[in-house]
């Protein structure tokens, strides 16, 4: 075998095709210049939790109401949920503390999934890195609400069918309570007809009872002249 | 096994056996991986493989969480094949509580599997001309093509790697708009590739010289070492659990098995550039058959199954991934053991080296396919 054989040239053949392609076709160059240059980032891309609010507040718009579902259900449990307290300390629907370490979290989008209130949602955010190894990595609550309109931003497609299935809710919790209303209005007004009924059959009852009554007292006054005439005389 | 080329022995040399500690930090064990080597001159005499340097705690750790918790820890097995490492756990599990998956949802898997073969391969593929000394240039051929399936993953599941896709009884999410002609176009583009990857080094003397008769293991030896995967096919046995299991809706499909005749690195690398084209028409006929319909039955998330065994097998891109699950009446598993098949490739490295040279090793254990992440668990 010679050193320089077919196999070889050939070989370098297809890395020449190569070298010279890279410069026009973008097929073979699809790297960029990274910190300069940035690709555009896929909009199905999941990285690291937020939190959605809607509106302009951020406290009073957030969907979130503190159930801990998601707490539960992440398997490598870097979620951690204190549920806020009113002056009073009655427990309202809401987290005080929100925290999600983002050095533990491993992006498996098992949150989102249990989230029944549509409130937790992956971010595309990559670029993550700090300086501060520790309270640097743990996201608390402000730093993870985020507003509706970013979600559209960032996963148009996914947000709309978040917003869909909140109007379906809404709606349906709206012919929900509606037939509720109607068949508690229909039930008033079987329970009136029926108390009507009941009240016009007593008073049917009644007036039959009264009537026996009364053709028993003109009875009993019939009889009452043959029995003592004198009296009605007297 | 005889070295080729001539050296000088130790006695020649009145030298003593050298040992050589190859890793952790050494840039061809493909991760964290040592090989303790002992060496007369050149030649290897004896070979230790030390391994645990990524050891995770994956089986101790499914004990104390529910059995779809652990769906996204498996695809940190091996995470260069998470599509397939979900859907043998998926499987093992969906026995133990006995599911219908939805026809799509099947189809789904097949094609998420068999990118994964194709994924795996490119990167085997690369990384072993790596090893044999072609640093860089066909290893990123490889990765570039390889990018392009990690963005239909991307686009599928949100993540490149770590997809966490499948579920017991189905599959996450359905496919979003375009995703399959975008993959049919890729898809149809690979064989492209493949023929210029194999102008490239099919029948280059410097790959031929160096990996034919490297590292061989025949049939027999290969059985007895309970080797799996395109592995065992080199070695000329003709086994692979789509045929022989027929899981999923393997039965459907018509492609055949490669099979390799000496069971030299050589082989192995061809079996699994054969492979890729196998999985190529694999996708084809499943891509042109998958039917309209729902992804998921109504299972719930967190079950109770009764108290069983179950193992489930696949055949992943390295071997056979098996999930050997106990289950004893609770949410969690009771026992969780995976069946890696790079582990068990890798019980006959010091078979495969002993008699070749340092830089041989290297080219044997780039053959096995080994990730470490699946070694050490």
């Amino acid at each position: 075998m010679s050193l320089i054989a077919k196999g070889i040239l050939q070989g370098m053949a297809v890395t020449a095709k190569n070298f010279i392609q890279s410069y026009y076709k973008k097929e073979r160059l699809p790297t960029v210049e990274y910190p300069e240059e940035k690709s555009t980032v896929n909009q199905f891309t999941r990285n690291i939790p937020f939190l959605v609010y809607d509106g302009e507040d951020e406290i009073e718009g957030m969907r979130c109401t503190a159930c801990k579902l998601c707490e539960k259900a992440c398997p490598p449990q870097c979620i951690y949920i204190i549920k806020d307290t009113d002056e009073n300390d009655k427990p309202i629907k809401r987290p005080k503390v929100f925290d999600i370490d983002s050095s533990v979290c491993m992006s498996c989008q098992l949150c989102v999934e249990v989230c029944p209130f549509e409130s937790i949602r992956m971010d595309s955010e990559f670029e993550l890195s700090n300086e501060n190894r520790f309270e640097g990595l743990l996201i608390n609550r402000d730093e993870l609400l985020k507003s509706n309109e970013y979600y559209h931003e960032i996963h148009p497609i996914e947000a709309q069918e978040t917003d869909d299935r909140i109007a379906a809710k809404i709606a349906e919790a709206e012919t929900k309570k509606k037939a509720r209303e109607e068949k508690a209005r229909l039930a008033a007004e079987a329970k009136q007809a029926a108390a009507a009924m009941k009240a016009a059959e007593e008073a049917a009852a009644e007036t039959e009872t009264s009537a026996t009554e009364q053709a028993q007292q003109s009875e009993a006054k019939a009889e009452a002249p043959e029995d003592n005439p004198e009296t009605k005389n007297t | 096994m005889p070295a080729r080329g001539y050296h000088l022995s130790k006695d020649e040399l009145g030298a003593d056996i050298l040992e050589v500690a190859m890793g952790p930090h050494h840039p061809s064990t493909h991760g964290v991986f040592r090989m303790d080597l002992k060496l007369d001159g050149e030649t290897v005499v004896d070979l230790k493989p030390i391994f645990g340097y990524l050891h995770r705690n994956h089986e101790k750790l499914a004990e104390d969480i529910p059995y779809l918790g652990c769906m996204p820890f498996t695809d940190r097995l091996d995470y260069l094949c998470g599509m397939t490492n979900n859907w043998a756990f998926a499987l093992s599990a969906e026995q133990l509580i006995e599911i219908e998956i939805p026809e799509r949802a099947q189809y789904i898997r097949v094609i998420c599997a068999e990118l994964t073969r194709l994924i795996n391969h490119c990167l085997l593929v690369g990384f072993f001309i790596n090893d044999l000394g072609a640093l860089g240039t066909p290893l990123l051929y490889a990765l570039r093509e390889r990018e392009k399936i990690l963005d239909l993953f991307e686009t599928l599941s949100g993540a490149r790697m770590m997809v966490n896709y499948m579920r017991f009884g189905g599959v996450r999410c359905d496919l979003p708009d375009g995703w399959l002609q975008e993959c049919e176009r890729i898809v149809g583009r690979f064989p492209a590739f493949l023929d210029e990857y194999e102008t490239l080094l099919k029948d280059n003397e410097i790959v031929i010289t160096r990996s034919q008769n490297v590292g061989v293991l025949t049939q027999e030896e290969a059985t007895n070492f309970s080797i799996t995967g395109p592995m065992l096919r080199a070695s000329g046995v003709n086994y692979d659990i789509r045929k022989v299991d027929k899981y999923g809706i393997y039965d459907r499909f018509d492609f055949k098995v490669p099979i390799g005749a000496h069971g030299d690195c050589y082989d192995r690398f061809m079996v699994r550039m054969l492979e890729m084209r196998e999985s190529i028409k694999i996708l084809k006929q499943a891509i042109a058959d998958i039917p309209e319909g729902p992804i998921m039955g109504n299972e719930p998330r967190v079950f109770k199954p009764d108290p069983q065994e179950t193992y489930g097998r696949i055949e992943s891109p390295k071997g056979e991934l098996g999930f050997y699950l106990i289950a004893d009446g609770t949410t969690n598993p009771y026992r969780y053991k995976v069946r890696p098949p790079s582990f068990v490739n890798l019980t006959a490295l010091r078979h495969m080296c002993i008699g070749h040279k340092v830089a041989d090793a290297v080219i044997i254990l780039g053959s096995i396919d080994i990730v470490l992440g699946e070694v050490d668990r």
